[in-house]
């Protein structure tokens, strides 16, 4: 065989391998799942009882929905700003320069923190700022949590955007300075236009991160299985119910802990995909 | 005051000086004169600071901080570093090598782009006049007259020139600077863009680098010949062109270098 036969072959097999992992990922979920969902059917989405004892077992996936959903936006709402302002910063205003150059290093360190060291942050530097402020009585909920994800997730769509930002060709921003435009004004009628889409995208990309991030929530969220009563109440995420709840889970509780598993998988492929939706439609 | 507004002279470049970096001049104390409705060519080879000298007479260097500019530039006889450089850009459009519509914009929103992009409100039926005129100015208004609401984007290269021709003139400039226009048009809209200069010249004074010596040749008035940093030689075309009188001039326009 020619080297570009085996080279064909060898991608083949490898993206065929791909195919095949996801292909059982899927399929061994909705094994698992089946259990559950054969008990409680469209119930099991719907409703928020999670009831563990044997004889009257009663499983729901609303509360987890709800606490993933909550966390995630409010966690999106508070990095938006940050980040968007911060890749402005680093990728336009100051591009070039020492100053611009430390962030990036700093945004970029920020991101490889584990996910656990910021959980302890927030156990223990956060959350005793947030008894102070007397909103809520042991400093764990929703809100506690939520700040924590956005600023775990402020580095990724930072250096995204910033990526994206500094990709917009020299030529279009000299050719709206050549008109007399001020900086500001070049920033908000030309770089951010052609850059929309892809500042989107590196937004979308980090709701999916905030969706599934499991540790630093699981030590926060204060891992109440209900429907969070507010902002500074407790509630619970799927990741962190499942990272919980499933060493100790066997039976109906381990297929109802899979069933979450799955619905957290479709929710944050849709995500992705509303995601690609709207990059094309602006694209 | 030496010059006054109505002097023929409409930019004089006084021992002017640019580097990129510290010590190494890409332009090197040029100093030359740009008369009213006229072509001035800027020709050499590669590398010999055409582009640098044209992009100081709008100032567009100091979008990059660490490019350092002596000298001085006049335009009807004020220094243009003591100006606004937004009221300076207003007077001196540019075009540039590769046509740069803006991406996000209609055709029509391209051609007023310089007045949205400023904040400058104006009615609907005054934009409308100036679209027009500005794309029958660069006859480009009976191509796109149907799709003024489609992206410039969607234009050939040579029509999207123009539009940037169109969006540079519609401010009424004094000056129009241009890099390079045709280098990345084929020769039938090359030859649209030269015939469009002639035109233009009549309302605007216009500076042409070009690569091209039979462009010079045919179009402009008055011709800069720069070699590494330097001008060498400066006048009349046709002078320049039949009399060279450095060896250097001579040995371009022969084709020895460049
Ligand atoms: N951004 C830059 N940074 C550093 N040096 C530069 C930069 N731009 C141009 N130069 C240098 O300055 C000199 C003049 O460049 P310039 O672009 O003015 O030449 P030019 O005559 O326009 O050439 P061309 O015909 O290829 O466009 C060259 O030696 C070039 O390498
Ligand atoms: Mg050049």
């Amino acid at each position: 065989m020619s080297g570009d036969r085996v080279t064909k072959v060898l991608l083949f097999i490898s993206s065929l391998t791909i195919l095949l992992l996801s292909a059982g990922i899927v399929i061994s979920l909705f094994g698992g799942a089946l259990p559950a969902f054969r008990e409680f059917g469209f119930r099991f989405i719907i409703s928020s009882a999670w009831n563990p004892t044997a004889g009257s077992e009663e499983y729901g996936a609303m509360s987890f929905i709800a606490g993933t959903v909550i966390t995630s936006i409010l966690a999106l709402i508070i990095c938006i700003p940050m980040a968007f302002s911060t890749s402005l910063f680093i990728a336009e205003y100051y591009n070039g320069t020492r100053t611009s150059g430390i962030l990036r290093s700093l945004v970029d360190l920020l991101a490889g923190i584990p996910s656990i060291v910021y959980g302890f942050w927030g156990f223990y530097a956060l959350r005793p700022l947030m008894v102070a402020t007397g909103l809520t009585d042991q400093g764990f909920g929703v809100f506690t949590a939520s700040l924590v994800l956005a600023i775990m997730i402020v580095p990724y769509a930072t250096s995204l955007s910033a990526e994206i930002i500094s990709m917009v060709p020299a030529e279009l921003k000299e050719a709206a300075y050549s008109l007399g435009a001020t900086r500001r004004e070049v920033i908000f009628s030309v770089v951010i236009p052609s850059a929309r889409s892809g500042i989107i995208a590196s937004f979308i990309l980090a709701l999916g991160r905030a969706l599934g991030e499991t540790m630093a929530v699981t030590m926060l969220i204060g891992n109440a299985n209900v429907i969070p009563k507010g902002l500074f109440a407790p509630g619970n995420t799927m990741a962190s119910v499942i990272a919980n709840q499933f060493g100790e889970a066997s039976g109906l509780k381990m297929s109802a802990l899979i069933a979450i598993g799955l619905l957290l998988f479709l929710i944050t492929a849709l995500v992705n995909y509303l995601g690609k939706l709207i990059i094309k439609r602006f694209a | 005051m030496n010059n006054t507004p109505q002097s023929n002279n409409v930019l004089e470049i006084r021992d002017l000086s640019i580097a990129y970096e510290p010590g190494k001049n890409a332009v090197n104390g040029v100093t030359a004169s740009v008369k009213r409705n006229s072509i001035t060519a800027i020709m050499g080879p590669s590398g010999c600071g055409k582009s640098t000298l044209l992009r100081a007479m709008n100032r567009m260097h100091e979008l990059y901080p660490n490019i350092r500019t002596k000298g001085d530039i006049l335009l009807d006889g004020q220094s243009i570093f003591s100006m606004s450089v937004i009221e300076l850009r207003r007077k001196v459009g540019m075009v540039f090598q590769r046509p740069n519509p803006f991406p996000n914009m209609t055709i029509y929103e391209n051609v007023v782009a310089g007045f949205s992009l400023n904040d400058i409100r104006l009615k609907k039926s005054q934009r409308d006049e100036i679209v027009e005129n500005a794309l029958r100015n660069v006859t480009l208004w009976d191509e796109v007259k149907e799709s003024l609401y489609r992206k410039g984007t969607f234009l050939s290269g040579g029509q999207q020139q123009r539009l940037c021709v169109a969006r540079a003139i519609a401010f009424n400039p004094e000056v129009l600077l241009l890099d390079e226009p045709t280098s990345a048009l084929d020769p039938i809209a090359t030859s649209k863009i030269e015939d469009l200069l002639g035109e233009l010249k009549k309302k605007y004074t216009l500076v042409l680098v070009t690569h091209n010596m039979s462009q010079a040749a045919r179009i402009s008035d008055d011709s800069m010949f720069m070699y590494l940093g330097e001008l060498v030689e400066s006048g009349r075309t046709g002078t320049l062109f039949t009399t060279p009188k450095d060896p250097r001039t001579e040995a371009y326009l022969t084709g020895k270098f460049g």
